[in-house]
């Protein structure tokens, strides 16, 4: 059914409860994460509670068409597939004709995907890390490190999600403007600037604490990693990081062993 | 390790396995965390953190972007700083062990990650024509499969990496050679080297971000020679 001027929608409601059922439920998102509908059950596992306060309920057709419809494939950085979660939650209940709900659901992925990229998993979650191996480094005990990088990371993680479902709600399916927020336009440049200053200052002090008992040889340690990162940024895309430690410590433990 | 440790461990394994993708995100399954909280629960903080400390300066350069295959760090995490942990006097190449193992059980992990993805997508297809009725319990079912699944993965991953990984890192650090000195500067020179291409690879299209690395690089020498 779609809505007409005759028989107008009023403005949907959604509980406090709901609201906390759909946060958590968005926690699980990335439950289903495969590669055919990727994020799109999770979608669909999100907005199940709002839906059930469509005409007929659980049972009711508007509900089962709303479902199939956001159970499809769908893709996004998994916080802010919050935005999505709350404007097609918005777009559902006030009955959007369901070709639209669908086109939208389908120009949503493209931004939310890289935008959140660029935040959260190349700007924020590095952040973060370097925040925690500066603390680290500067002599923070572990129950101080975990505090830091959990609290600080989690305030952006929760807000994100938070800021998502109530910016989608609010905007429905005109949320394209919000989304030209400048925290999302340039945050991921300002926190690049911050991390890449905060890299500076947390490698060494890391560095330092860790090798301790290797402090003599701390030159040596420079050169090997200066020469190590910059054969890495030659094989750039080629080989990743990891593989190579890997590889190198694997080396020196059989060295270590066999030429007892 | 005790039966109760082995079971403590996997169990941490399979929270901070679910954490990395599946439920909640909150990033407790970063290695500095994960290997801390095994350290907690084994009574050795401080050993858990190190060992955390270089594995986190290693995963620097992972973005656990959408589809694209990575190590998964959380599982992984645990079983370095369990191994750690569990080696009170940890010897010369306590460190190297522990990490090794963790970057080993990392690389198996991203494959069961990979193999769950699959699962997810069988079960996924299995009740497609239920989705395409507009199913709330199919939707229910669906995520309710994946989450246990990947709980079951991290803590049967970290179960197996820990009955292989604790004799045989025993046995090496019992005939170990290289002395303790070496051992750590090899894990250090490795962990920093990544590290600096970690950060190269995710600041150098930013405008400025090299000024910015650069000044923070006098700042944390000076802070390190000044110390």
């Amino acid at each position: 059914m779609v809505a007409t001027a005759s028989a107008p929608i009023p403005t949907p409601t959604l509980s406090a409860f709901t609201w906390v059922e759909i946060f958590i439920r968005q926690l699980a998102v990335q439950a289903s994460w495969n590669y055919e509908l990727l994020l799109g059950t999770g979608i669909g596992f999100c907005l199940e509670p709002a839906l059930r306060s469509l005409p007929g309920g659980r049972e009711g057709e508007a509900y089962r068409a709303a479902m199939a419809r956001q159970s499809a494939y769908f893709n996004a950085h998994p916080y802010l597939t919050a935005v999505a979660v709350g404007s097609l939650a918005r777009a559902e209940l006030e009955r959007a004709p369901a070709g639209q709900i669908e086109r939208f659901r389908t120009a949503l992925c493209g931004p939310l995907g890289s935008v959140g990229d660029r935040l959260v998993w190349a700007g924020w979650l590095p952040f973060c890390s370097l925040i925690a191996l500066a603390a680290y480094g500067l002599g923070a005990g572990p129950v101080a490190v975990l505090i830091i990088f959990l609290g600080l990371y989690n305030v952006g993680h929760i807000g994100l999600r938070v800021w998502g479902l109530r910016v989608g709600w609010k905007h429905g399916m005109r949320v394209a403007a919000a989304l030209a927020n400048p925290v999302l336009r340039h945050g991921p440049n300002y926190i690049a600037r911050a991390a890449a200053l905060l890299a500076g200052i947390a490698l060494p002090l890391a560095l330092d604490r860790i090798i301790e008992p290797g402090r003599a040889l701390l030159g040596g340690v420079l050169l090997a990693a200066v020469g190590g990162a910059v054969l890495l940024t030659q094989l750039h895309g080629r080989v990743e990081g990891w593989r190579i430690a890997l590889g190198v410590l694997a080396a020196s433990a059989l060295y270590s062993v066999v030429a007892r | 390790m005790t039966p109760a440790e082995l079971l403590t461990i996997a169990l941490l394994g399979a929270i901070t396995g679910l954490d990395v993708v599946s439920f909640p995100q909150a990033m407790i399954s970063r290695p500095i965390i994960a290997a801390t909280i095994a350290g907690l629960v084994l009574g050795e903080p401080q050993g858990g953190l190190l060992v955390g400390a270089v594995l986190e300066l290693i995963a620097l350069e992972t973005l656990p972007v959408g589809a694209s295959r990575y190590p998964e760090w959380g599982s992984a995490s645990i079983v370095g700083g369990a191994l750690y942990a569990l080696h009170p006097d940890h010897g010369a190449g306590g460190i190297t062990t522990a990490v090794l193992a963790a970057l080993a059980t990392a690389w198996v992990g991203g494959w069961t990650m990979y193999m769950i993805r699959r699962f997810n997508g069988v079960i996924a297809r299995r009740w497609i024509p239920t989705l395409g009725l507009g199913s709330g319990r199919a939707v229910i079912a669906i995520q309710t499969a994946g989450l246990a699944a990947d709980f079951a993965r991290g803590g049967l991953l970290t179960l197996v990496a820990m009955l292989t990984f604790d004799p045989l890192a025993r046995a090496m650090v019992g005939l170990w050679s290289i002395d303790a000195r070496m051992s750590r500067a090899i894990v250090v020179a490795a962990a920093a080297a990544v590290a600096a291409g970690a950060v190269w690879k995710l600041f150098h299209n930013t405008p400025g971000a090299r000024w910015f690395f650069g000044g923070g690089l006098a700042l944390g020498l000076l802070i390190v020679l000044a110390w």
